[in-house]
């Protein structure tokens, strides 16, 4: 049953990896992965909340009251989203324009309070930091992917997180398939992927 | 009953410290946010009407109180003297209110340029009060003193084709912003001074 601090970590990256094994916190997956740079800023974010707030949830877990461990988690949660709201206001703008409202909806997002209640609540807070920093990653890389596959035929470009550069991938005849950079798009792709990580599961 | 004093105490001192390291967090990064917003949101426009000039305007920049408003003034130094203040002020436009940046050299009220930074006019038309230089060039020169106006209405300027009430917008903008410099011109000249290099 105890599983090592490594394999907490590497759980999140293809076993529990949040969109697509978990299937949880879609919200953020279908609505900013349009650019590489978008899904890779906003899956930063979200593992920065969660491997601090997985910290603080484990180190006061014999503290918090189990009546009220939920309010405990949202007020733990709350506060870092807003840390990492301001924070991206004042380093990196033209991303926090980009991402919108959901920078603060990262508090509502259920891999955290899911990773709370399951996890950081009932292990000390070594291995729930590599809980968090593994589906942290895992949501990122996720994230990064599924724009990928979006941006790429969307709008014929990749553009590179924490830069302004914009790799252009086809000449100049590309035909872009906006349909992809859409909202129904998001789905499609999404269940696509969804598909072919479980015919390679089997 | 015990029970329901350690909930009340551990969720205040958890909201507490919550409140606490937010207030922190956000006094650091206030000067940051704003230099920020001004860079991205405003600043555009600043540069575009003080380029050439030898200093950052957007770190360059005072305050002037009128009455119950503050006005934010941006610095352009050329040539090492501190001669040229940036400004917003807002005209009516077809789809609400168009915010102008107003260059004006200080030593000779002349118009050094205008750019437009927030606008909810029509993409296409309104809209290129902002994107289109011709129009913004003819401002360059006019004296701020006198009131600017489009042609139609008797005045010197160009309006942009399908767009006359954006353009005649962006005008009163400009004339509505004499009132308030010429108010404020002794404490411009003043704070403006200590920005010469």
């Amino acid at each position: 049953m105890a599983k090592t601090i490594v394999q907490e970590f590497t759980k999140g990256l293809w076993e529990e990896i949040p969109p697509f094994r978990l299937v949880l916190g879609l919200c953020p997956v279908l609505a900013v992965t349009k650019t590489v740079a978008n899904g890779v800023g906003m899956g930063v974010a979200a593992t920065f909340v969660l491997v601090c707030s997985n910290i603080l949830v484990s180190a006061l877990r014999n503290i918090i009251p189990s009546q009220v461990r939920v309010p405990c988690f949202i007020i733990i949660i709350a506060t870092f989203v807003v840390v990492v709201e301001l924070v991206m206001q004042a380093v990196a703008y033209p991303l926090f324009l980009q991402l919108g409202i959901f920078i603060p909806l990262i508090v509502v997002n259920c891999i955290i309070l899911g990773r709370a209640e399951a996890f950081a609540s009932k292990n000390p807070p070594v291995a729930s930091i590599a809980d968090g920093l593994g589906i942290g990653v895992g949501f990122t890389i996720a994230l990064g992917a599924l724009a990928g596959i979006r941006e790429a035929f969307g709008a014929g470009t990749i553009s590179v997180p924490f830069s302004d550069t914009v790799i252009q991938l086809f000449g100049p005849s590309f035909q872009p398939f906006t349909f992809m950079v859409e909202a129904p798009g998001a789905f499609v792709c999404l269940g696509l992927v969804l598909a072919i990580m479980n015919l390679i599961g089997k | 009953m015990r029970d329901i004093i350690r909930m009340i105490v551990v969720l205040a001192v958890m909201a507490a410290c919550g409140g606490a390291l937010l207030a922190g967090v956000k006094s650091g990064t206030a000067a940051k946010i704003e230099y920020q917003q001004l860079k991205f949101v405003k600043g555009p426009a600043i540069i575009e009407i003080l380029e050439g000039c030898s200093n950052d305007p957007l770190v360059d920049r005072f305050k002037v109180k009128d009455g119950e408003v503050e006005r934010g003034f941006y610095v352009g130094v050329f040539d090492g003297k501190a001669n040229t203040v940036v400004f917003e002020s807002f005209g009516k436009g077809f789809g609400g209110d168009i915010g102008v940046m107003v260059g004006v050299n200080i030593e000779t009220d002349e118009l050094l340029g205008m750019g437009v930074t927030t606008h909810a006019e029509t993409p296409g038309l309104g809209s290129r009060a902002k994107d289109d230089p011709s129009f913004r060039a003819q401002f360059k020169g006019l004296s701020i003193t006198e009131p600017v106006k489009v042609k139609p209405d008797g005045g010197q300027i160009d309006a942009v084709s399908g767009a006359t009430i954006t353009s005649r917008g962006v005008c009163q903008g400009v004339t509505d912003s004499s009132a308030f410099y010429s108010r404020l011109k002794p404490q411009i000249l003043e704070q403006a001074r200590a920005f010469a290099k």
